[in-house]
């Protein structure tokens, strides 16, 4: 286990892309679900304001 | 001809992309995991670059799709501009921060890549200038349709910033042949037999094939949201927004 | 309200000429100088290379040029395109992946003795992989992986047209 995070002495490097990778990729998942629930709140009042019952 | 136009319209296109996204994020996170048990665990170490190789499972499928998103992008743009359809807009502007991270990420992994492998985490070469040229293209392309007002003519001016921008393409494509470069030259071409241990090609590929799902499902995702800033109001949404927010 | 958004419209118009301004200064930067990454030995030899200004040298290693100093990192060795050889001067550590037979560019200027004096030393190696197992056996059949010499080829050939 150990051995496998060095990654032959370059574990550094190697974790280092991995784990900005997974960072980056979680920064827009969460971002693009913030995104739609904004919109989609903001879609909503709109409809209600327009067809308001 | 007229199918073309019913799909394009953001009415029909948004319950289809909400119903596709899932099942892409689902297909992307399976052959992912695949892919990261193949790099990080299943493939052997390299015969000169040790462990450091591994790197090569995140990094060439993010420079491949920052690529590929932004001939896609451009695409869309030409579609917009010539048939004038608002869901090729949409579809383009909901590429580009996909784009955007892919981009830095292929720059980011390159770096930590470079490092031990050359010698230095950055040099100016063809390659890897006009791979930080694609990163402020697709970041002059978000700021730019933020910056204009009229929706549509924040569309214009973005498509014509993504075509006239896609010349760079092939110039990072073929600059390790066009150009002395310290970047080497492809391991995979359509050309030429591939230059890997087949395990190794597996995982590159499988990696890839991961990316681009992931790609197709954020942009699907983010160009429901949007379908929404935009058509708030329309009609037609009506009945998609009535009941809880999900 | 209305200033505020005005205020950010102006923001991204800045930030939009600003990514635009870096990319355009990006894209004539490379092609007044970057382009040419290195030159090789034998364009060195041809007088291309800048004089007078530092520039890189890029080829491989050759076979049996590695000479460390005693009790010091100065290292020499020659970079070699398999016409013409220069000799290189360096202080310094060496990367992982430098080797005697693979790619090199050093970055640094040429002497009056025509000795490169180096200032770094980057190693270029080349697009094939494969475990240690797999290249051993490919020696040991009598074909071993050749380190990618298109690209001093191909320098060369710009050179004798």
């Amino acid at each position: 286990m150990m051995e496998w995070l060095a990654m032959g002495g370059y574990g550094g490097y190697v974790w280092g892309a991995y784990g900005v990778a997974v960072i980056a990729i979680g920064a827009e998942c969460i971002a693009l679900v913030r995104r739609r629930r904004r919109a989609f709140a903001r879609a909503r009042a709109e409809a209600e304001v327009n067809h308001g019952d | 001809m007229r199918w073309l136009y019913r799909y394009a319209s953001p009415a029909t296109f948004y319950p289809v992309a909400g119903a596709l996204a899932p099942w892409f994020f689902v297909a992307a996170a399976l052959l992912g995991a695949a892919g990261l048990y193949i790099g990080l665990i299943a493939a052997p170490t390299d015969f000169q670059q040790g462990d450091a190789y591994r790197i090569i499972y995140i990094h060439v499928p993010a420079a491949w799709m920052s690529m590929f998103i932004y001939v896609v992008m451009a695409a869309y743009g030409v579609l917009f501009l010539s048939l004038n359809t608002r869901l090729s807009a949409m579809m383009m502007s909901a590429l580009a921060p996909t784009g955007a991270m892919f981009t830095f990420l292929a720059l980011w992994t390159g770096a930590l890549w470079g490092r031990p492998t050359w010698g230095a985490y950055w040099v100016w070469d063809a390659r890897l200038t006009s791979e930080l040229i694609l990163l402020f293209l697709y970041l002059g392309f978000m700021a730019l349709q933020a910056a204009i007002e009229d929706p549509r003519r924040a569309d214009r001016a973005a498509a014509l910033l993504a075509i006239v921008g896609v010349v760079n393409v092939p110039i990072i494509y073929f600059s390790v042949q066009w150009w002395n470069t310290l970047h080497q030259g492809a391991s995979v071409s359509l050309t030429a037999s591939p230059k890997m241990a087949r395990i190794m090609l597996t995982g590159m590929l499988i990696m890839s094939l991961a990316a681009w799902l992931y790609a197709i499902g954020a942009s699907l995702l983010r160009v429901r949201a949007i379908i929404l800033e935009r058509e708030a109001g329309a009609e037609w949404l009506q009945g998609h927004v009535d009941g809880k927010a999900r | 309200m209305e200033i505020r958004a005005r205020h950010r419209r102006f923001a991204w118009i800045a930030a939009g000429i600003v990514a635009l301004g870096v990319a355009a200064a990006l894209v004539l930067n490379a092609f007044r100088s970057n382009l040419v990454f290195f030159y090789t030995p034998s364009q060195v030899f041809a007088e291309e290379a800048p004089k007078n200004r530092s520039f890189r040298i890029g080829g491989l290693v050759e076979p049996g040029s590695l000479a460390r100093a005693s009790g010091s990192v100065e290292v020499r060795f020659r970079v070699t395109d398999n016409a013409r050889t220069v000799p290189v001067i360096y202080h310094g550590i060496l990367p992982d992946l430098f080797k005697e037979g693979k790619g090199v560019v050093a970055q640094g200027a040429l002497g009056a003795d025509g000795i490169f004096v180096a200032s770094q030393v980057l190693a270029k190696h080349d697009e094939n992989y494969m475990p240690p197992e797999a290249e051993e056996a490919l020696r040991k059949a009598g074909h071993p992986v050749k380190p990618r010499e298109e690209f001093v080829d191909k320098a060369r050939a710009s050179v004798q047209k």
